[in-house]
């Protein structure tokens, strides 16, 4: 599965929110968006699942026009975790899962066996399976957040588009969400708002900067302290984890300076 | 292992038996009410006559029942309360599926035609219909078809209005849903004070009240067929309701084109209120007050609320309209009053509910 943007364009109200943007994401990939908020992360995910419509800019999925495919035929490809998941409604956790089953199923068409074995499968992958009469609504944070990553599961897609798919999660959360996803070995594109995380499970990043694509490449090209610096303006300091070989972003508060020490980043 | 025996010993709720199971219990429950009810009114007819007059009227099984009734009682089963009885079931159940569509549609509990003001457009369409004949050009159905058109109207505003940001907001959806309601009863004041002749004025008057005194066979087929017809849309379709209570944007991303669905629904609830009203005048809450006793019974999914919720409403109305014939007998209370009585305070209720959570 390869995603492919084209000089996306989307404006809301005459004021322009996307600028131009061109990405891509190779099939097995896991790439990340981050940048500061209202930067044009969540908008544009958005145009990427089709919950808003672009201005001008082609999206291509696995080199088919987005313009030529069906709503459902981009369902069976395409797996959303959004931002707003509320269900002002009673729903059982298994029936929130089962929800994912819907682009795989005709008019009134019921679920089957096999159906539920991949509910089963999904709610077993993210550890719900004790969980799977429950009800929904009255879930935690993070319970609610792992019953939502089973539904897009059992959607059975091989790419995963997520918009900070941890936000408001405690840190065990966090990694034991992205843990499941990096262990699916399917294509992801995240918004992620913590950049240790990006920094963890990102192969690529792309950062957004004023709805404009600012850089992208690895984590340890992208994430260095003078790129946070200009993009969240913040003093980091940035080495390499001795165990994770990967890069460690520590934040650096403004108090720490102003004691008078000359600290050297 | 121990914690799935452990589950197992669980008493099994509702909301995990069988739909056959429940339909069937509902099935018998809405024949026992059909028998029941039928003989219940100023003149009671005892049970096994209702019973021994309903099963003679059945082809090929006449012969073996007695004929010891009077030909009274058989007028009263067979010409007055059976039709009753059956618009009642009729007119319940789609009252409570225009409620599951209209909560769907807005994504709210509080939804119901009464409140929205859908009753309200369709009465005002209808009476100015009725007294001043602006939609005989429809011909036999034009009654049910002016209260279409003022319930779609109304849907169309009330939606609008309480769309902030691609949401629907509850507050502008319920303040908007009351103003609409009252412009609409003002509106249908305006067209009776102005009516130019005095027995349709009358015929109007006696209409709106809410009633299902006027049943005839006749008033039958138009309600059932409209009724089927929305229940099988609906039901083909109740994965994108299932998914619509989950939001827009997620209903999109599995796969449903939210539009047309949204679209959809709005035709079928004004098409189920506009013609129910047609019949039975604004019957209130009961599209409130089913679906979600249906939901706290069965969970939300709309496979098992649709058909149940309509059972449910069915044998409701069917029951407030004996009391309705009962409480202050030989006179008749409309069936509206009754319903309003309870279902106010459990609107209230609901709502009180909603803003703990």
């Amino acid at each position: 599965m390869k995603l492919q943007v084209e000089n996306l364009n989307f404006s809301y109200n005459h004021h322009k929110i996307l600028n131009d943007i061109s990405l891509h994401v190779n099939n097995g990939e896991f790439v990340g968006i981050i940048g500061p908020n209202g930067s044009g992360k969540s908008t544009l995910l958005k145009n990427l699942y089709r919950a808003l419509t672009p201005d001008s800019g082609s999206i291509y999925l696995d080199h088919e026009n987005y313009r030529d495919l069906k709503i459902k035929d981009i369902a069976k490809k395409l797996g959303v975790i959004g931002q707003d998941n509320g269900v002002p409604f009673d729903f059982a956790v298994n029936e929130i899962v089962a929800m994912g089953r819907s682009p795989h199923k005709k008019l009134f068409e019921g679920d089957k066996k096999e159906d539920k074995e991949i509910i089963q499968n999904a709610l077993n992958t993210v550890g719900m399976a004790d969980m799977a009469e429950r009800n929904y609504l009255y879930l935690s944070g993070g319970e609610k957040q792992r019953v939502l990553l089973a539904r897009v599961l059992s959607q059975q897609t091989e790419f995963l588009v997520l918009d900070e798919p941890t936000n408001h999660l405690d840190i065990h959360h966090q990694l034991r969400i992205f843990d499941v996803i990096k262990g699916l070995g399917a294509t992801v594109l995240s918004a992620i708002h913590d950049l240790n995380i990006a920094s963890l499970y990102c192969d690529r990043i792309y950062v957004m900067k004023d709805g404009s694509i600012y850089k992208s490449g690895t984590p340890e090209e992208i994430l260095t302290s003078e790129n946070i610096k200009e993009v969240f303006n913040i003093k980091t300091d940035v080495r390499q984890h001795p165990v994770t070989k990967k890069a460690m972003i520590t934040y650096l508060p403004e108090s720490t300076f102003n004691k008078g020490e000359d600290i050297v980043v | 292992m121990l914690n799935n025996l452990r589950h197992r010993q669980l008493p099994k709720g509702l909301k995990e038996t069988n739909l056959i199971v429940i339909l069937s219990f509902l099935v018998l429950l809405m024949i026992g009410t059909i028998i029941f009810a039928t003989g219940m009114g100023p003149v009671s007819v005892h049970t096994t006559t209702v019973l021994q007059i309903l099963i003679s009227k059945i082809p090929f099984l006449s012969n073996p029942v007695g004929n010891d009734w009077t030909q009274v009682e058989e007028s009263i089963v067979v010409g007055l309360r059976l039709p009753r009885v059956l618009l009642g079931l009729i007119v319940g159940a789609s009252l409570s599926v225009t409620g599951v569509a209209l909560q769907a549609l807005v994504r709210n509990h509080l939804a119901d035609p009464f409140i929205l003001g859908v009753s309200s457009g369709a009465s005002a369409t209808a009476t100015l219909g009725m007294l001043f004949g602006t939609f005989s050009f429809l011909g036999t159905y034009s009654l049910s078809l002016s209260a279409f058109i003022g319930a779609v109207v109304v849907i169309v505003l009330v939606y609008a209005l309480s769309r902030v940001n691609g949401k629907i907001n509850m507050t502008q959806l319920l303040l908007s849903g009351v103003a609409i309601g009252l412009i609409m009863e003002s509106i249908t004041k305006l067209i009776t004070l102005s009516a130019p002749n005095a027995l349709g004025l009358h015929n109007a008057t006696f209409w709106m009240a809410g009633s299902l005194a006027g049943a005839k066979w006749g008033y039958l087929t138009l309600p059932l067929l409209v009724m089927f017809l929305c229940m099988t849309i609906l039901l083909l379709n109740y994965r994108a309701l299932n998914a619509l209570l989950a939001g827009d944007e997620t209903a999109g991303t599995l796969g449903f084109n939210v539009n047309v669905i949204q679209t959809m629904l709005v035709l079928i609830a004004s098409l189920l209120a506009g013609v129910t009203i047609a019949v039975s005048g604004s019957i209130g809450f009961v599209g409130l007050m089913i679906p979600h006793i249906t939901r706290l019974l069965i969970g939300s999914d709309h496979k098992k609320v649709l058909p149940v919720s309509a059972f449910l409403g069915g044998i409701l109305v069917v029951w407030t309209d004996v009391a309705a014939r009962l409480i202050i007998a030989p006179e008749e209370l409309p069936i509206g009053v009754l319903t309003a009585i309870f279902g106010g305070p459990f609107f209230i209720w609901l709502l009180k509910k909603n803003a703990r959570k």
